[in-house]
Protein backbone atom coordinates (compact mmCIF):
# COMPACT_ATOMS: atom_id res chain seq x y z
CA UNK A 1 0.00 0.00 0.00
CA UNK A 2 1.76 3.38 -1.20
CA UNK A 3 0.69 6.80 0.29
CA UNK A 4 0.91 10.15 -0.99
CA UNK A 5 0.42 13.49 0.57
CA UNK A 6 -2.07 16.79 -0.80
CA UNK A 7 -2.72 19.94 0.24
CA UNK A 8 -6.30 21.08 0.43
CA UNK A 9 -5.26 24.66 -0.37
CA UNK A 10 -8.88 26.02 0.51
CA UNK A 11 -7.83 25.09 4.02
CA UNK A 12 -4.37 25.72 4.24
CA UNK A 13 -3.09 29.11 5.48
CA UNK A 14 0.31 28.60 5.17
CA UNK A 15 1.32 27.72 8.81
CA UNK A 16 4.55 26.13 7.27
CA UNK A 17 4.33 23.00 10.05
CA UNK A 18 4.58 20.67 7.30
CA UNK A 19 8.10 21.67 5.35
CA UNK A 20 9.85 22.02 8.73
CA UNK A 21 8.43 18.64 9.76
CA UNK A 22 9.20 16.87 6.10
CA UNK A 23 11.46 18.70 4.07
CA UNK A 24 12.23 15.94 2.45
CA UNK A 25 9.48 16.43 0.77
CA UNK A 26 7.88 19.30 1.13
CA UNK A 27 9.30 22.96 0.31
CA UNK A 28 7.22 26.54 0.67
CA UNK A 29 6.69 28.60 -2.31
CA UNK A 30 7.63 32.73 -1.90
CA UNK A 31 4.32 32.91 0.19
CA UNK A 32 4.94 30.55 2.45
CA UNK A 33 2.15 27.95 1.03
CA UNK A 34 3.58 24.03 0.49
CA UNK A 35 4.54 22.55 -2.76
CA UNK A 36 4.93 19.04 -2.48
CA UNK A 37 7.11 16.78 -5.06
CA UNK A 38 4.15 14.06 -5.63
CA UNK A 39 6.38 11.39 -4.79
CA UNK A 40 5.27 8.19 -2.91
CA UNK A 41 5.81 7.94 0.89
CA UNK A 42 7.30 4.57 2.61
CA UNK A 43 9.44 3.77 5.09
CA UNK A 44 10.70 5.76 7.58
CA UNK A 45 9.62 9.17 5.60
CA UNK A 46 6.38 7.81 5.90
CA UNK A 47 6.04 8.25 9.62
CA UNK A 48 7.26 11.52 9.30
CA UNK A 49 4.41 12.58 6.80
CA UNK A 50 2.06 11.33 8.93
CA UNK A 51 3.55 13.25 12.41
CA UNK A 52 3.20 16.15 9.40
CA UNK A 53 0.35 15.75 8.21
CA UNK A 54 -1.09 15.64 12.10
CA UNK A 55 0.91 18.36 12.80
CA UNK A 56 -1.06 20.96 10.62
CA UNK A 57 -3.21 23.54 12.26
CA UNK A 58 -5.82 23.35 9.69
CA UNK A 59 -5.94 19.81 8.69
CA UNK A 60 -4.91 20.94 5.50
CA UNK A 61 -2.20 18.13 4.93
CA UNK A 62 -3.84 14.70 4.02
CA UNK A 63 -1.90 11.59 3.64
CA UNK A 64 -3.96 9.50 1.86
CA UNK A 65 -3.43 5.79 0.51
CA UNK A 66 -3.19 5.44 -3.24
CA UNK A 67 -6.10 4.23 -4.63
CA UNK A 68 -7.14 3.44 -8.40
CA UNK A 69 -8.34 6.78 -10.39
CA UNK A 70 -12.09 6.85 -10.02
CA UNK A 71 -12.71 6.77 -13.72
CA UNK B 1 -35.26 -2.07 -20.45
CA UNK B 2 -32.27 -4.20 -21.27
CA UNK B 3 -32.76 -4.44 -24.77
CA UNK B 4 -30.29 -2.76 -27.69
CA UNK B 5 -32.24 -0.68 -29.70
CA UNK B 6 -31.14 0.64 -33.09
CA UNK B 7 -30.83 4.66 -33.31
CA UNK B 8 -34.76 5.02 -34.53
CA UNK B 9 -35.85 8.48 -34.78
CA UNK B 10 -39.50 9.45 -34.02
CA UNK B 11 -42.08 9.01 -36.78
CA UNK B 12 -42.51 12.41 -36.76
CA UNK B 13 -39.43 14.18 -36.94
CA UNK B 14 -38.63 16.82 -38.80
CA UNK B 15 -35.69 16.14 -41.21
CA UNK B 16 -32.53 17.18 -39.66
CA UNK B 17 -30.52 20.34 -41.10
CA UNK B 18 -27.87 20.30 -43.42
CA UNK B 19 -25.13 21.61 -43.28
CA UNK B 20 -25.12 25.04 -40.93
CA UNK B 21 -26.33 25.85 -38.68
CA UNK B 22 -27.87 23.41 -35.92
CA UNK B 23 -28.30 24.31 -33.52
CA UNK B 24 -29.04 28.49 -34.09
CA UNK B 25 -31.93 27.29 -36.83
CA UNK B 26 -34.92 29.15 -36.85
CA UNK B 27 -33.02 31.54 -34.32
CA UNK B 28 -35.30 35.26 -34.51
CA UNK B 29 -33.31 38.57 -33.62
CA UNK B 30 -35.39 39.82 -30.68
CA UNK B 31 -37.30 36.90 -29.24
CA UNK B 32 -37.22 33.64 -28.01
CA UNK B 33 -38.35 30.29 -29.54
CA UNK B 34 -41.57 29.07 -28.12
CA UNK B 35 -42.26 25.49 -27.43
CA UNK B 36 -44.53 25.48 -30.51
CA UNK B 37 -42.43 27.16 -33.21
CA UNK B 38 -39.44 24.87 -31.24
CA UNK B 39 -41.16 21.47 -32.27
CA UNK B 40 -42.26 22.91 -35.51
CA UNK B 41 -38.01 23.42 -35.90
CA UNK B 42 -36.76 20.27 -34.61
CA UNK B 43 -39.55 17.97 -33.92
CA UNK B 44 -40.54 16.75 -30.56
CA UNK B 45 -38.77 14.84 -28.35
CA UNK B 46 -37.63 11.68 -29.14
CA UNK B 47 -39.96 9.77 -26.34
CA UNK B 48 -42.60 6.64 -26.64
CA UNK B 49 -45.89 7.97 -26.72
CA UNK B 50 -48.69 6.88 -24.06
CA UNK B 51 -49.40 7.87 -20.68
CA UNK B 52 -45.71 7.46 -19.50
CA UNK B 53 -43.33 8.67 -22.28
CA UNK B 54 -40.25 7.55 -22.31
CA UNK B 55 -36.40 7.39 -24.22
CA UNK B 56 -36.92 4.66 -26.74
CA UNK B 57 -33.32 4.72 -27.22
CA UNK B 58 -30.00 4.49 -25.19
CA UNK B 59 -28.88 8.46 -25.09
CA UNK B 60 -25.29 7.36 -23.73
CA UNK B 61 -24.08 4.97 -26.08
CA UNK B 62 -25.50 7.72 -28.82
CA UNK B 63 -23.70 10.42 -27.50
CA UNK B 64 -20.66 7.70 -27.16
CA UNK B 65 -20.93 7.07 -30.76
CA UNK B 66 -21.70 10.79 -31.43
CA UNK B 67 -18.51 11.68 -29.99
CA UNK B 68 -19.85 14.84 -28.53
CA UNK B 69 -17.42 16.46 -25.97
CA UNK B 70 -18.21 19.20 -23.41
CA UNK B 71 -18.44 22.89 -24.64
CA UNK B 72 -18.70 24.63 -20.90
CA UNK B 73 -14.09 24.89 -21.41
CA UNK B 74 -13.11 21.45 -20.52
CA UNK B 75 -14.10 19.49 -23.49
CA UNK B 76 -14.64 16.25 -21.53
CA UNK B 77 -16.17 13.68 -23.33
CA UNK B 78 -20.48 14.04 -22.13
CA UNK B 79 -21.23 10.22 -22.88
CA UNK B 80 -18.04 9.15 -19.94
CA UNK B 81 -19.62 12.01 -17.68
CA UNK B 82 -23.28 10.29 -17.82
CA UNK B 83 -21.68 7.10 -17.44
CA UNK B 84 -19.82 8.32 -14.23
CA UNK B 85 -23.00 9.71 -12.83
CA UNK B 86 -25.08 6.09 -13.27
CA UNK B 87 -21.87 4.59 -12.13
CA UNK B 88 -22.16 6.23 -9.06
CA UNK B 89 -26.00 5.10 -7.67
CA UNK B 90 -28.83 6.43 -6.29
CA UNK B 91 -30.94 9.03 -8.18
CA UNK B 92 -29.12 11.65 -9.83
CA UNK B 93 -29.70 15.85 -10.37
CA UNK B 94 -28.81 17.24 -13.08
CA UNK B 95 -27.15 20.56 -13.22
CA UNK B 96 -27.40 22.38 -16.55
CA UNK B 97 -25.35 25.06 -16.80
CA UNK B 98 -25.98 28.61 -18.52
CA UNK B 99 -23.45 30.49 -15.99
CA UNK B 100 -21.49 31.70 -18.48
CA UNK B 101 -18.78 33.00 -16.23
CA UNK B 102 -16.54 33.88 -19.41
CA UNK B 103 -17.23 38.18 -19.96
CA UNK B 104 -15.73 37.38 -24.01
CA UNK B 105 -18.79 34.89 -24.27
CA UNK B 106 -21.74 34.87 -25.10
CA UNK B 107 -22.98 31.72 -26.61
CA UNK B 108 -24.74 30.05 -23.34
CA UNK B 109 -26.83 32.70 -22.81
CA UNK B 110 -27.69 33.29 -26.39
CA UNK B 111 -28.80 29.79 -26.17
CA UNK B 112 -30.97 30.58 -22.83
CA UNK B 113 -32.79 33.72 -24.34
CA UNK B 114 -33.36 32.93 -27.99
CA UNK B 115 -33.46 29.46 -27.96
CA UNK B 116 -34.24 28.08 -24.05
CA UNK B 117 -36.13 24.59 -25.57
CA UNK B 118 -33.19 23.29 -26.86
CA UNK B 119 -31.43 23.39 -24.03
CA UNK B 120 -34.26 22.09 -22.26
CA UNK B 121 -34.77 19.62 -24.01
CA UNK B 122 -31.02 18.06 -23.74
CA UNK B 123 -31.49 18.52 -20.19
CA UNK B 124 -34.73 16.44 -20.18
CA UNK B 125 -33.08 14.01 -22.18
CA UNK B 126 -30.03 13.07 -19.97
CA UNK B 127 -32.22 13.97 -16.63
CA UNK B 128 -34.74 10.94 -18.39
CA UNK B 129 -31.92 8.97 -19.28
CA UNK B 130 -30.32 8.78 -15.86
CA UNK B 131 -33.50 8.38 -13.86
CA UNK B 132 -32.81 12.17 -12.16
CA UNK B 133 -34.96 13.32 -9.29
CA UNK B 134 -34.27 16.65 -10.50
CA UNK B 135 -33.17 18.82 -12.71
CA UNK B 136 -31.55 22.65 -11.71
CA UNK B 137 -30.98 25.34 -14.04
CA UNK B 138 -27.99 27.41 -13.11
CA UNK B 139 -28.45 30.93 -15.01
CA UNK B 140 -25.92 33.83 -14.53
CA UNK B 141 -28.19 36.73 -12.52
CA UNK B 142 -27.56 39.39 -14.22
CA UNK B 143 -28.52 37.61 -17.68
CA UNK B 144 -31.75 38.88 -16.79
CA UNK B 145 -33.96 37.64 -19.82
CA UNK B 146 -31.98 34.56 -20.07
CA UNK B 147 -33.35 33.96 -16.54
CA UNK B 148 -36.86 34.58 -17.63
CA UNK B 149 -37.24 33.14 -20.58
CA UNK B 150 -35.90 30.08 -18.90
CA UNK B 151 -38.86 30.44 -16.48
CA UNK B 152 -41.56 30.91 -18.94
CA UNK B 153 -39.71 28.15 -20.83
CA UNK B 154 -39.64 25.67 -18.56
CA UNK B 155 -43.67 27.00 -17.44
CA UNK B 156 -44.63 26.03 -20.61
CA UNK B 157 -42.79 22.42 -20.84
CA UNK B 158 -44.50 21.55 -17.57
CA UNK B 159 -47.99 21.13 -18.74
CA UNK B 160 -46.58 19.30 -21.92
CA UNK B 161 -43.80 16.69 -20.91
CA UNK B 162 -45.42 14.51 -18.51
CA UNK B 163 -43.07 12.74 -16.49
CA UNK B 164 -40.03 14.74 -16.72
CA UNK B 165 -38.56 15.80 -13.94
CA UNK B 166 -39.12 18.68 -11.24
CA UNK B 167 -37.31 21.55 -12.53
CA UNK B 168 -36.13 24.17 -10.30
CA UNK B 169 -33.85 28.11 -11.56
CA UNK B 170 -30.77 28.77 -9.66
CA UNK B 171 -29.55 32.37 -10.00
CA UNK B 172 -25.63 32.11 -10.37
CA UNK B 173 -23.76 35.34 -9.35
CA UNK B 174 -21.82 37.15 -11.69
CA UNK B 175 -18.67 35.99 -11.38
CA UNK B 176 -15.72 34.27 -12.84
CA UNK B 177 -15.58 31.18 -10.73
CA UNK B 178 -19.49 31.10 -9.82
CA UNK B 179 -20.20 28.78 -12.75
CA UNK B 180 -16.92 26.16 -12.19
CA UNK B 181 -19.11 22.99 -11.62
CA UNK B 182 -18.73 22.42 -7.76
CA UNK B 183 -18.94 26.13 -7.20
CA UNK B 184 -22.49 25.47 -8.94
CA UNK B 185 -23.39 22.44 -6.58
CA UNK B 186 -22.42 24.54 -3.62
CA UNK B 187 -24.40 27.00 -4.64
CA UNK B 188 -27.60 24.23 -5.50
CA UNK B 189 -26.69 23.76 -1.25
CA UNK B 190 -27.27 26.52 -0.28
CA UNK B 191 -23.50 27.64 0.53
CA UNK B 192 -21.47 30.83 -1.45
CA UNK B 193 -20.87 29.72 -5.20
CA UNK B 194 -17.21 28.67 -4.50
CA UNK B 195 -14.89 26.14 -5.85
CA UNK B 196 -15.00 23.14 -3.64
CA UNK B 197 -11.83 20.90 -3.04
CA UNK B 198 -12.10 17.84 -4.75
CA UNK B 199 -12.60 14.87 -4.96
CA UNK B 200 -15.49 13.67 -4.30
CA UNK B 201 -15.93 15.48 -7.37
CA UNK B 202 -20.15 16.70 -8.16
CA UNK B 203 -20.72 13.10 -10.26
CA UNK B 204 -20.10 11.18 -6.93
CA UNK B 205 -21.71 13.11 -4.45
CA UNK B 206 -23.39 16.66 -5.24
CA UNK B 207 -26.28 18.27 -5.00
CA UNK B 208 -27.75 17.17 -1.99
CA UNK B 209 -25.05 14.46 -1.96
CA UNK B 210 -26.44 12.78 -4.81
CA UNK B 211 -24.39 12.12 -7.98
CA UNK B 212 -24.68 15.07 -10.07
CA UNK B 213 -24.53 15.58 -14.01
CA UNK B 214 -22.90 19.18 -14.52
CA UNK B 215 -23.94 20.00 -17.88
CA UNK B 216 -23.04 23.08 -20.00
CA UNK B 217 -25.52 24.54 -21.98
CA UNK B 218 -24.14 23.94 -25.37
CA UNK B 219 -23.58 20.49 -24.80
CA UNK B 220 -26.89 19.78 -23.65
CA UNK B 221 -28.49 21.87 -26.82
CA UNK B 222 -26.42 19.18 -28.81
CA UNK B 223 -27.94 16.59 -26.99
CA UNK B 224 -31.48 17.45 -27.81
CA UNK B 225 -30.37 17.45 -31.72
CA UNK B 226 -27.90 14.03 -31.29
CA UNK B 227 -31.33 12.33 -29.99
CA UNK B 228 -33.61 13.25 -32.61
CA UNK B 229 -31.09 12.66 -35.66
CA UNK B 230 -28.52 10.28 -34.30
CA UNK B 231 -25.01 10.08 -33.94
CA UNK B 232 -23.82 9.63 -37.61
CA UNK B 233 -26.11 12.70 -38.73
CA UNK B 234 -23.92 14.43 -35.71
CA UNK B 235 -20.79 13.54 -37.34
CA UNK B 236 -21.58 14.56 -40.64
CA UNK B 237 -19.63 18.06 -39.75
CA UNK B 238 -16.00 18.78 -38.53
CA UNK B 239 -13.81 15.80 -38.57
CA UNK B 240 -13.81 12.47 -36.66
CA UNK B 241 -11.68 13.17 -33.70
CA UNK B 242 -13.75 16.64 -33.42
CA UNK B 243 -16.88 16.13 -34.39
CA UNK B 244 -19.96 18.47 -35.02
CA UNK B 245 -20.84 22.11 -34.77
CA UNK B 246 -19.59 24.48 -32.41
CA UNK B 247 -20.71 27.65 -30.92
CA UNK B 248 -18.22 30.56 -31.11
CA UNK B 249 -18.46 34.01 -29.96
CA UNK B 250 -16.72 36.56 -32.16
CA UNK B 251 -15.34 39.68 -30.44
CA UNK B 252 -13.21 42.63 -31.58
CA UNK B 253 -12.50 44.56 -34.69
CA UNK B 254 -15.33 42.81 -36.79
CA UNK B 255 -17.97 44.17 -38.33
CA UNK B 256 -20.72 42.06 -36.90
CA UNK B 257 -19.40 40.97 -33.62
CA UNK B 258 -21.49 38.16 -32.08
CA UNK B 259 -22.59 34.44 -31.53
CA UNK B 260 -21.87 31.80 -34.63
CA UNK B 261 -22.12 28.48 -35.42
CA UNK B 262 -18.95 26.98 -37.08
CA UNK B 263 -18.34 23.40 -38.23
CA UNK B 264 -15.60 22.30 -35.55
CA UNK B 265 -12.37 22.76 -37.94
CA UNK B 266 -13.74 25.44 -39.89
CA UNK B 267 -10.95 28.16 -40.64
CA UNK B 268 -10.71 31.53 -38.33
CA UNK B 269 -10.87 33.41 -42.05
CA UNK B 270 -14.06 32.11 -42.82
CA UNK B 271 -15.58 32.65 -39.32
CA UNK B 272 -14.31 36.44 -39.59
CA UNK B 273 -15.70 36.70 -43.17
CA UNK B 274 -19.08 35.66 -42.13
CA UNK B 275 -18.98 38.70 -39.33
CA UNK B 276 -18.38 40.64 -42.37
CA UNK B 277 -14.55 41.21 -42.25
CA UNK B 278 -11.73 42.44 -40.15
CA UNK B 279 -12.24 46.70 -39.78
CA UNK B 280 -8.64 47.18 -38.39
CA UNK B 281 -5.93 44.63 -38.44
CA UNK B 282 -5.27 42.12 -35.84
CA UNK B 283 -2.68 41.95 -33.49
CA UNK B 284 -3.57 38.73 -31.89
CA UNK B 285 -6.79 36.36 -30.60
CA UNK B 286 -7.50 35.50 -27.27
CA UNK B 287 -8.70 32.14 -27.60
CA UNK B 288 -11.03 29.73 -25.97
CA UNK B 289 -11.76 31.85 -22.76
CA UNK B 290 -9.92 34.19 -20.79
CA UNK B 291 -8.07 31.60 -19.15
CA UNK B 292 -7.22 30.64 -22.90
CA UNK B 293 -4.32 31.31 -25.25
CA UNK B 294 -2.97 34.24 -27.05
CA UNK B 295 -2.34 33.36 -31.15
CA UNK B 296 -0.24 36.61 -32.66
CA UNK B 297 -2.20 38.37 -35.82
CA UNK B 298 0.55 36.86 -38.15
CA UNK B 299 -0.95 33.23 -37.44
CA UNK B 300 -5.04 33.91 -38.07
CA UNK B 301 -5.09 33.99 -42.10
CA UNK B 302 -4.20 29.88 -41.43
CA UNK B 303 -5.68 29.33 -38.39
CA UNK B 304 -8.27 26.65 -38.15
CA UNK B 305 -10.34 26.49 -35.06
CA UNK B 306 -9.79 22.87 -34.10
CA UNK B 307 -7.87 21.63 -31.46
CA UNK B 308 -5.55 19.61 -33.43
CA UNK B 309 -4.32 22.80 -34.82
CA UNK B 310 -4.83 24.90 -31.84
CA UNK B 311 -2.39 22.69 -29.78
CA UNK B 312 0.86 23.61 -31.03
CA UNK B 313 0.16 27.07 -29.45
CA UNK B 314 -1.39 25.58 -26.01
CA UNK B 315 -5.00 26.68 -27.43
CA UNK B 316 -8.05 25.05 -27.49
CA UNK B 317 -11.71 26.27 -28.51
CA UNK B 318 -12.77 25.59 -25.24
CA UNK B 319 -15.57 27.49 -24.47
CA UNK B 320 -15.89 28.96 -27.73
CA UNK B 321 -14.26 32.58 -27.25
CA UNK B 322 -12.47 34.51 -30.19
CA UNK B 323 -11.54 37.63 -28.66
CA UNK B 324 -9.18 39.58 -31.48
CA UNK B 325 -7.23 42.24 -30.40
CA UNK B 326 -6.56 44.82 -33.08
CA UNK B 327 -3.87 46.36 -33.63
CA UNK B 328 -4.84 49.57 -32.49
CA UNK B 329 -4.53 48.53 -28.91
CA UNK B 330 -1.42 48.01 -26.68
CA UNK B 331 -1.22 43.70 -25.95
CA UNK B 332 0.88 45.10 -23.24
CA UNK B 333 -1.42 47.03 -22.06
CA UNK B 334 -4.34 44.82 -22.60
CA UNK B 335 -2.56 41.59 -20.69
CA UNK B 336 -1.92 43.83 -17.35
CA UNK B 337 -5.42 45.17 -17.19
CA UNK B 338 -6.62 41.86 -18.40
CA UNK B 339 -4.63 39.77 -16.23
CA UNK B 340 -5.18 42.06 -13.04
CA UNK B 341 -9.16 41.57 -14.05
CA UNK B 342 -8.70 37.89 -13.45
CA UNK B 343 -6.52 37.84 -10.10
CA UNK B 344 -9.76 39.78 -8.93
CA UNK B 345 -11.66 37.28 -9.99
CA UNK B 346 -10.03 34.26 -7.75
CA UNK B 347 -12.47 33.60 -5.10
CA UNK B 348 -9.55 34.65 -2.61
CA UNK B 349 -9.90 31.10 -1.22
CA UNK B 350 -6.43 29.76 -2.09
CA UNK B 351 -3.01 31.19 -1.28
CA UNK B 352 -0.76 29.96 -4.16
CA UNK B 353 -4.02 31.46 -6.75
CA UNK B 354 -4.19 35.23 -4.23
CA UNK B 355 -0.61 35.85 -4.20
CA UNK B 356 0.54 33.99 -7.36
CA UNK B 357 -2.29 35.94 -9.34
CA UNK B 358 -1.86 39.27 -7.93
CA UNK B 359 2.04 38.61 -8.56
CA UNK B 360 1.21 37.66 -12.56
CA UNK B 361 -0.59 40.89 -12.66
CA UNK B 362 2.17 43.28 -11.12
CA UNK B 363 4.45 41.63 -13.20
CA UNK B 364 2.53 42.50 -16.70
CA UNK B 365 2.34 45.98 -14.78
CA UNK B 366 5.46 46.12 -14.09
CA UNK B 367 6.75 45.42 -17.66
CA UNK B 368 4.30 48.02 -19.45
CA UNK B 369 5.21 50.63 -17.04
CA UNK B 370 8.85 49.79 -17.89
CA UNK B 371 10.38 49.25 -14.59
CA UNK B 372 10.32 45.23 -14.18
CA UNK B 373 12.36 43.78 -11.42
CA UNK B 374 15.30 41.82 -13.11
CA UNK B 375 14.07 39.50 -16.19
CA UNK B 376 10.60 39.89 -16.34
CA UNK B 377 9.61 37.39 -19.08
CA UNK B 378 11.53 34.82 -16.51
CA UNK B 379 9.61 36.30 -13.52
CA UNK B 380 6.80 35.45 -15.32
CA UNK B 381 7.46 32.07 -16.31
CA UNK B 382 8.47 31.13 -12.52
CA UNK B 383 5.02 32.52 -11.51
CA UNK B 384 3.01 30.35 -13.57
CA UNK B 385 4.95 27.28 -12.89
CA UNK B 386 4.17 28.43 -8.91
CA UNK B 387 0.61 28.38 -9.50
CA UNK B 388 -0.31 25.98 -12.05
CA UNK B 389 -2.60 22.69 -10.11
CA UNK B 390 -2.31 24.69 -6.79
CA UNK B 391 -5.62 26.10 -6.69
CA UNK B 392 -8.87 24.25 -5.68
CA UNK B 393 -9.67 25.21 -8.83
CA UNK B 394 -8.37 25.53 -12.15
CA UNK B 395 -8.96 28.98 -12.63
CA UNK B 396 -4.95 29.77 -11.50
CA UNK B 397 -3.79 27.17 -14.33
CA UNK B 398 -5.88 29.29 -16.73
CA UNK B 399 -4.42 32.70 -15.93
CA UNK B 400 -0.87 30.94 -16.27
CA UNK B 401 -1.73 29.24 -19.25
CA UNK B 402 -3.01 32.93 -20.86
CA UNK B 403 0.23 34.73 -19.43
CA UNK B 404 2.44 31.78 -20.70
CA UNK B 405 0.85 32.13 -24.17
CA UNK B 406 1.36 36.15 -23.93
CA UNK B 407 4.76 35.89 -23.68
CA UNK B 408 5.29 33.48 -26.74
CA UNK B 409 3.03 35.65 -29.12
CA UNK B 410 4.08 39.09 -28.06
CA UNK B 411 7.32 38.77 -27.52
CA UNK B 412 8.77 42.30 -29.23
CA UNK B 413 5.68 44.37 -27.27
CA UNK B 414 6.90 42.97 -24.31
CA UNK B 415 10.48 43.31 -24.67
CA UNK B 416 10.45 47.18 -25.52
CA UNK B 417 8.06 47.96 -23.10
CA UNK B 418 10.20 46.69 -20.79
CA UNK B 419 13.01 48.61 -22.03
CA UNK B 420 11.28 51.86 -22.99
CA UNK B 421 8.00 51.97 -20.97
CA UNK B 422 4.45 53.07 -21.89
CA UNK B 423 3.85 53.32 -25.99
CA UNK B 424 1.71 55.70 -27.90
CA UNK B 425 -1.12 53.19 -27.77
CA UNK B 426 -0.73 52.69 -24.23
CA UNK B 427 -3.04 55.47 -23.85
CA UNK B 428 -6.14 54.34 -26.06
CA UNK B 429 -9.15 52.94 -24.70
CA UNK B 430 -9.53 48.89 -23.79
CA UNK B 431 -10.68 46.58 -25.99
CA UNK B 432 -10.99 43.65 -24.13
CA UNK B 433 -14.20 43.34 -22.81
CA UNK B 434 -14.28 42.84 -18.85
CA UNK B 435 -17.34 44.65 -17.49
CA UNK B 436 -20.12 41.74 -18.80
CA UNK B 437 -22.94 43.67 -20.86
Amino acid sequence: MSHRLRVNPIACEAHGMCAELLPERIALDEWGYPVLDGQQLDGELLEHARRAARACPTFALLLERERPPAR
Amino acid sequence: MSTQLAYAPAPSAVAPPAGLPRLLTGIAAHAAMSLEHHEAVHGPLPLTGGRRPALAFDLVEELDRAGLRGRGGAGFPTAAKLRAVAAAGGRPVVLANVGEGEPASRKDRTLARMLPHLVLDGAELAARALGARELIVAVCETARTGADTLALAISERERRHRGAPRTRLLGVPDRFVASQESALVSLANGAPALPAFTPPRPFERGVGGHPTLVANAETLAHVALIARHGASWFRELGSPAEPGSALVTLSGPVARPGVYEIARGGSLSGLMQAAGGLTLPAAGVLLGGYGGAWIAGAHLESLRLSDERLAPFGASLGAGVVAVLSAHACPVRELARLTRWLAGQSAGQCGPCVHGLDALAGGFEAIAAGAPRGNGEQRMRQLAALVRARGACAHPDGVARMALSALAAFPTELAEHARHGPCERCARSPELPLARA
